[in-house]
């Protein structure tokens, strides 16, 4: 049994690592199979520095037709399955043809990688950077070995940042302004601000803050919008009385955000909104939305 | 709504089991150190706080659950080894909660370890969480929560003196945050009543009134900070209370606020910042008790003045007097429909206060009066029972303190308040004035007074027009006549003059007092004129001058016509009795022709007016003996009248009252004194006129009935031939006393005599007084000698 196992297993065990592997931030990521591994991270511009090592089994012996590593940013729309949109691809080409005996280890690197866009796992549409190494075989299928790797990039905090301030209502009913204290937040941010109640003549039950992440993917009339409602956050038990101020504050750092991407590649864009939902005593639901941007701060640690 | 209570009772013990479900798996949680599920399981129980289906008592029960297990995770969350989070990273930690109940909860739980850690400034956790807490606009759920916070707030705050002071000035964030709590807590309480359907309001009011001691803790609290001095309550603290209590335009909790404003803080505040207080209560709502209010406030501040004579000076300098006066006739003015018992309940309080605080200011007393009477003007006869206790208890009040009438009198606008009560309470609130006077023995001395006095009393006086005269009860009645009676003798003055005016007026007051009254009182009026009769009498020898206006002879003119006044009644007993006592106070004052005056009226009334045959008998020995004393009279009068007097002796009607008449009359023959009448004879005569009538009697007995009477009648008549022949009347001999006990002796042994004890008796011991008398020896002695038997 072992054996005819063995017969359809590669002949070789291919393993690729990163020189700093060590020392270099792991972070989880979620794998199609709905395990979640924890994988390497970088940024843009760095160099992704390793090695791959090819040990063939039992001293088999591997022919080969030259072996290859690539570094691929994939945009994978999961309607449009199958389909991978690579917008960056780099290759290294490690050895010329030939046959491998024994275990062998090949350096390589890719010098100051431009990976303009994250890494992200959306409803709809995933970006994703993998290391890719491929032994081409003649007649039999070729050997490939994948990475995942994760890519996060880092933005200083915005020059400028207003706040948010509206004046909402419906006539003779409800009017309310609420202030947010800015309109772009890093993740591990905080939503601090306040709602002022101008006039109260329906039956408050509560008030809640929500944020809402839309994915929108494809162009045109294969635009795909999915909205997710990532935080469900009360913040007033009861109905305020007209001159009455609720107090947010809201701490990002539980949910799982991304920054705001707009239009990456052509391909997709996911926003963050704020969304003010008022519940009156017969669950009515009134609402505002409110966009937000989110941004990933390097962080000080 | 028939099984609302059991649907209750269900719901509380859901709510029950929720929680100690919960609590079960944090306390496993916190056994085993695990932050994470902690937070989760108290987060959930306390999520059973979220519960809208409660009434605030069954509310009030889960919340006491839900605090014991906070105590617990508090205890955990301070033992930072054990979870390995600083207490920041745990204050932001309970914060990514969902829910704002549960969040608020733990964020307050937190917030008590941050504080006592000292990682932050006590004031700046405080502020935050007081500010965090509005988030929870339920009535209800946000009472509690706030009353959680100030709960654990309570021995964090950075006072004067508590670990948690701060640099500068932190004693203002600590009443900052009270008060903050405070408003906001009055708020949601206000805010309760509009929950819900309005058909419930009663019991909503009822709920709601379960809820106010959360509200009022807060004012409690204040009034426990050290470092509120007397400054700070002035500018922040009652000021923004009060503009809470003002705004909140609600009835039910302005007059909470109002009373525990008055309650929790010190006196002296209360007295240094009374304007504003006061200035209070007319913004309150029109439905709102502000006399209770008020009252309870002056009740305070009175204790306050009793409590110690230190104070007093603080109390005129802040003219507290005037202060309150001034609010209690802006409240009565701005409360048109207040009732006339509230408006006089305040009357009541502010006069307690100025009598404790300013004893010694009559005109302050008569200044509430006044306004009471002013609040009055239109009701000229109060029907409230309420209100006319409380009249009672104002013009009782001056009564007490004063322990003095006199005092009273002065105040004008005494007898204007008692005019408004009705005529019962009316004479019990004379009674009461009488009963005062009595008891402190006041004399009330002159007649301006007096006249005033009768003004407050005159309810017991006379008949007031209209009064339905059938209602009154009899024995209330001689009650209170009796006492007016007493009270006459309280009305006395030294000078003559002025008693004389004295009587004047008691003498107006009470002839107008009609036949039921005039029994009681006319012999007091009499009496005390004759005692100045008798005073005048004494020092006749000083008065000199033409004009003196009270001599006896004008008083005796009175009294003849006070006693007139009787007949109508007719009171023809008591008229005769006065007429005697008058006519020996005319002997006294050596005035023959008033004498004889009254000794006419007095024979008038026998004649004309006294018929019964009992009274006849009393009257003849009344007029014996007082004629016998009468030495005014010249020979001619005392004839007339000793004539008269025999006459009607013996022509009364039972034979036995003849004869003691008669033999009683043998004095008036002969006085015992150094220049009295000694007319043996006609002595002699009496009493042998007195024997035949006995022995008349004797016969009419044995014809009636078969058996003599009794020989009691001799022995008498025995008595007095003894004491005559004692005083050494020549007519009277030995030998007429021999003959005299013979027959006695005679009448006893024969066959129908009646045998009876007591003559027995009385003849045995005359018998022996005999034979003392002659074995004592002497001139008596030998003068006795001569009886013999």
């Amino acid at each position: 049994m072992n054996y005819l196992v063995g017969a359809f297993k590669p002949p070789c065990n291919v393993f690729i690592s990163f020189a700093d592997g060590r020392s270099r931030k792991q972070v989880p990521l979620k794998k199609e199979n709905g395990k979640t591994v924890m994988v390497a991270l970088f940024q843009s511009q760095e160099n992704i520095v390793g090695e791959v090592v090819i040990e063939p089994i039992h001293g088999k012996k591997v022919e080969h037709n030259g072996v290859k590593i690539e570094l691929l940013g994939q945009i994978e729309l999961y309607f449009d399955r199958g389909n991978f949109y690579d917008f960056t691809s780099l290759v290294r080409e490690l050895d010329i043809p030939g046959e491998l005996y024994e275990r062998k280890t090949y350096p390589f690197e890719f010098s100051t990688v431009e990976m303009p866009y994250e890494s992200y796992n959306g409803v709809n549409v995933r970006l994703r950077y993998i290391l890719k190494v491929t032994i081409s075989r003649n007649f039999v299928s070729n050997i490939v070995e994948c990475q995942d790797f994760v890519v996060r990039n880092y933005t200083p905090p915005p020059s400028i940042n207003n706040s948010i301030k509206m004046e909402v209502g419906i006539e003779d009913c409800l009017h309310i302004e609420f202030e947010y204290s800015k309109s772009k937040y890093h993740l591990k941010d905080v939503i601090i601000g306040k709602i002022y109640f101008l006039l109260v003549r329906i039956k408050l039950k509560n008030m809640e803050l929500e944020i809402r992440r839309r994915e929108s993917t494809g162009s045109g009339p294969n635009t795909y919008v999915e909205t997710e409602t990532l935080a469900k956050f009360e913040l007033m038990d009861g109905a305020a009385v007209r001159g009455e101020s609720i107090p947010i504050r809201l701490f990002l750092s539980p949910y799982e955000l991304t920054p705001t991407y707009r239009n990456i590649n052509n391909k997709f864009s996911v926003k963050y909104y704020l969304n003010l939902v008022l519940v009156d005593e017969e669950d009515r639901r009134y609402f505002k939305q409110q966009e937000i941007t989110m941004y990933r701060l390097l962080e000080a640690s | 709504m028939l099984n609302g209570i059991d649907d209750e009772e269900k719901w509380l013990a859901e709510g029950i089991a929720g929680i100690q479900h919960n609590a079960f798996y944090m306390h496993q949680a916190l056994d085993s150190n695990n932050l994470r599920e902690a937070l989760k399981y108290s987060a959930q129980m306390l999520s059973e706080l979220r519960t809208s289906k409660l009434s605030p008592h069954k509310y009030y029960e889960l919340y006491m659950r839900a605090f014991d297990e906070l105590r617990k995770l508090e205890m955990f969350f301070k033992e930072d080894s054990k979870h390995g989070v600083s207490v920041i990273d745990l204050y932001e930690l309970v914060q990514h909660a969902g829910n704002i109940l549960p969040r608020l909860y733990l964020l307050c739980t937190v917030g008590s370890v941050y504080i006592k850690s000292k990682e932050a400034p006590a004031k700046e956790v405080l502020k935050d969480l007081v500010e965090m807490c509005r988030g929870v606009q339920h009535p209800i759920r946000g009472l509690f929560l706030r009353s959680y916070l100030a709960q654990i707030s309570r021995d964090k705050l950075p006072d004067i003196g508590s670990e948690y002071e701060g640099d500068a000035d932190t004693v203002m964030d600590a009443v900052e945050f009270v008060l903050q709590n405070f408003t906001e807590m009055n708020k949601l309480w206000v805010q309760m009543q509009h929950q819900g359907p309005g058909r419930f309001r009663e019991k909503q009011e009822k709920e709601r009134s379960e809820l106010r001691d959360l509200v009022g803790k807060n004012l409690h609290v204040l009034s426990q900070i050290e470092g509120v001095d007397l400054g700070i309550y002035k500018e922040t603290v009652l000021t923004r209370v009060l503009e809470q209590v003002v705004n909140c335009k609600d009835d039910l909790a302005q007059y909470y606020l109002m009373d525990c404003i008055i309650q929790v803080f010190p006196d002296e505040y209360h007295l240094q910042t009374l304007e504003t207080l006061l200035g209070a209560c007319p913004q309150l709502q029109p439905t709102v008790d502000v006399k209770t209010v008020l009252s309870r406030l002056m009740d305070r501040l009175s204790n306050y003045a009793a409590s110690s004579e230190d104070v007093l000076p603080e109390f005129l300098q802040v003219e507290a007097f005037t202060k309150l006066s001034n609010a209690i006739g802006k409240v009565i003015e701005a409360q048109v429909d207040m009732p006339a018992v509230g408006a006089i309940t305040l009357y009541v309080s502010l006069l307690t206060f100025t009598l404790c605080v300013h004893p010694d200011r009559l005109d302050y007393v008569d200044q509430v009066l006044g306004a009471c009477v002013k609040k009055l003007y239109n009701i000229p006869k109060l029907e409230d029972s309420r209100a006319m206790k409380q009249v009672v208890a104002l013009l009782s009040a001056p009564l007490e303190k004063y322990n003095d009438i006199v005092t009273a009198l002065t105040l004008s606008n005494y007898p204007r308040v008692m005019d408004h009560l009705d005529n019962g309470t009316n004479k019990v609130m004379a009674m009461v004035i009488i009963q005062s006077i009595m008891k402190n023995n006041t004399f009330i001395s002159t007649a301006h007074k007096v006249e005033v006095l009768f003004e407050l009393i005159k309810g017991l006086i006379k008949d007031k027009d209209g009064a339905d005269v059938d209602e009154l009860d009899e024995e209330d009645f001689k009650d209170e006549q009796n006492s007016v009676a007493r009270l006459i003798h309280m009305l006395y003055n030294d000078e003559p003059e002025e008693m004389l005016k004295i009587i004047c007026i008691v003498r107006k007051h009470t002839m107008a007092g009609g036949p039921k009254r005039l029994p009681f009182t006319v012999p007091s009026l009499v009496f005390s004129a004759l005692r100045l009769v008798w005073r005048l009498q004494g020092q006749e020898g000083d008065i000199v001058g033409e004009e003196v206006p009270a001599t006896p002879k004008k008083i005796f003119q009175l009294l003849t016509q006070i006693i007139e006044a009787l007949s109508a009644v007719p009171s023809p007993e008591l008229a005769l009795r006065l007429y005697l006592q008058c006519a020996e106070a005319a002997n006294g004052c050596d005035l023959e022709l008033v004498a004889y005056e009254f000794f006419t009226q007095a024979f008038v009334l026998y004649e004309e007016e006294i018929a019964d045959s009992k009274a006849q008998v009393t009257a003849i020995h009344l007029i014996i003996g007082t004629l016998q004393r009468m030495n005014v009279f010249g020979v001619e009068n005392r004839d007339t009248m000793t004539h008269k007097t025999t006459g009607y002796s013996a022509r009364l009607l039972k034979k036995p009252d003849q004869c003691r008449a008669v033999y009683a009359c043998s004095h008036l023959f002969w006085v015992d004194d150094q220049d009295g009448i000694k007319d043996g004879e006609r002595v002699l005569l009496c009493l042998k006129r007195a024997l035949r009538i006995a022995n008349a009697a004797q016969q009419m007995a044995n014809v009636a009935r078969g058996s003599s009477g009794p020989v009691i009648l001799f022995v008498e008549i025995l008595n007095k031939y003894l004491y005559f022949f004692e005083k050494g009347n020549q007519q009277i001999t030995g030998a007429a006393i021999q003959d005299l006990i013979e027959l006695i002796n005679t009448e006893m042994q024969s066959d129908s005599a009646t045998p009876d004890t007591a003559s027995d008796a009385f003849l045995a011991s005359t018998l022996r007084y005999i034979q003392f008398q002659k074995q004592k020896g002497g001139v008596m002695g030998e003068k006795f000698e001569a009886i013999k038997f």
